[in-house]
């Protein structure tokens, strides 16, 4: 009983309810969309409990003032719809997450234990795996995370561990850098000062672990520069996130 | 832009919003991933009460909950390509990304004034909507309190608080007295039960 009590947190399948309902804070929402990326029976009863919540939250039927009809279809003229997911760009994207994502499987039934059977079969596993960088700080017990939306409804998190001494960043819909222009992350020393941490893929949906030491940091910034980064920020932050100590 | 391969328009789809009535969602989200903003507004029209009855009953406050509706449709028209029929109904699409914002503004709001658990009287002075589908959506209303009643007391609960009070199931453990751990688990048996006695999903 008590290895099965200590692999409870560990059930990350158990966490599809919670997961469709938005009741997971932001570092399990995370752990769990990795493990959704691989399985799909969690995928598929995500998918059902969806339409069970759906069920409960329409219900309740208010019309909202007509003022809001009116700055919704203004509004539109002025965001472009994304392309389809399906389009080539995202077929590579996923084919180099794989790998990584198999890991995560391979990593999650070595914490388990046991409990593997009630896990899905995954093809091609020969054995242990390392962890990668991301897994890592993605499976530290000390991780946190900041989450940022912007206004153009794309999304950044940093996720930190600092026993591990790195953070990693999680983009959604990310516009990709303009022409000739890197998004280029830094780190905030506690004295004030942004230490260069690497350049982000030029994707809109990536995880990019940072360069360099994390365990101090006070924050993670976001800057535009030149192709190839800067030593120094040359503009201000598009975004900061502040790192709580 | 060509139109995608086998959907041809105006085709039945197995993504009809539950309760099956009004315009076909698939379509018209379709239609306003290639720009259609006449679709669109069809589909503002067909949803927007749902839709801000959601925000306004897990956000509250009136004004926050128009930004917040606003928020939604402008997202749901810049994703729509992204919604994908096998995994589910439009209205579900939809309204997944709807609970989603208002999670996020009353989560961000922490600090604010909201976290009284009484959320189920501050939203009951509201005048509701007294259209033909206010009387569909009373019909359905029905059929999901009938299947509330399947549920136990804790699984209710422990849902309701997490869908409408935008509780974390950690939160939603130390509301409700439960071991931590337990609440997701709760939930998730809760949300089984009623999509196995509603039959949707499925
Ligand atoms: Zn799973």
């Amino acid at each position: 009983m008590t290895d099965h009590d200590q692999t409870h947190d560990w059930d990350v399948h158990a966490l599809s309810g919670a997961y469709a309902v938005d009741a997971l804070d932001d570092l399990e929402r995370a752990r769990f969309e990795a493990h959704l990326a691989q399985c799909a029976e969690c995928r598929e009863e995500v998918d059902s409990l969806r339409e069970a919540a759906t069920a409960l939250g329409t219900a309740d039927l208010v019309a909202p003032p007509a003022a809001v009809r009116d700055q919704v279809l203004a509004g539109i003229g002025r965001i472009r719809p994304l392309p389809p997911q399906s389009a080539g760009g995202t077929r590579a994207t996923l084919r180099r997450r794989t790998p990584l994502l198999i890991a995560v499987a391979a990593a999650v039934v070595l914490l388990l234990g046991v409990g593997v059977a009630s896990l899905q079969p995954w093809d091609g596993d020969d054995g242990p795996q390392e962890l990668t960088a991301a897994e890592r700080i993605l499976n530290a017990a000390d991780a946190s995370t900041v989450e940022k939306s912007f206004p153009d409804g794309s999304s950044a998190t940093i996720v930190i561990s600092r026993s591990e001494g790195k953070a990693l960043i999680r983009t959604t819909d990310m516009a990709l850098a303009p022409d000739g222009k890197a998004y280029e992350l830094w780190l905030q020393s506690p004295a004030g000062e942004m230490v260069p941490a690497g350049l982000m893929p030029d994707e809109a949906d990536t995880t990019y672990v940072l360069d360099g030491d994390a365990s101090e940091a006070t924050g993670v910034g976001i800057t535009v520069e030149p192709d190839g980064g800067s030593p120094q920020p040359t503009s201000d932050p598009i975004a900061l996130f502040a790192l709580d100590s | 832009m060509d139109p995608v391969p086998g959907d041809p328009a105006g085709a039945p789809r197995t993504g009809a919003p539950a309760g099956g009535h009004g315009p076909d969602l698939g379509p018209l989200l379709q239609q306003a991933a290639r720009g259609d903003s006449a679709a669109f507004a069809t589909l503002y029209d067909a949803t927007a009460a749902r839709v801000h009855g959601l925000v306004l009953r897990v956000v509250r406050d009136p004004a926050q909950a128009e930004e917040v509706t606003q928020e939604v449709f402008l997202e749901i028209w810049r994703q729509a390509s992204r919604y994908d029929v096998a995994r589910g109904s439009a209205l579900a699409w939809l309204m997944t990304i709807t609970h989603r914002k208002a999670v996020d503004r009353v989560r961000s709001a922490e600090a604010a004034t909201r976290r009284d658990v009484t959320y189920e009287q501050s939203n009951r002075a509201v005048e509701h909507d007294t259209t033909v589908e206010a009387a569909h959506a009373s019909l359905e209303a029905h059929r999901v309190r009938a299947a509330l009643t399947q549920l136990t007391d804790v699984q209710r609960e422990a849902i309701e608080l997490a869908y409408f009070g935008g509780y974390t199931h950690t939160e939603v453990a130390a509301l409700l007295d439960l071991p931590v751990g337990t609440a997701k688990t709760r939930i998730r048996d809760g949300l089984i039960r009623l999509r196995d006695t509603i039959g949707v999903g499925r």
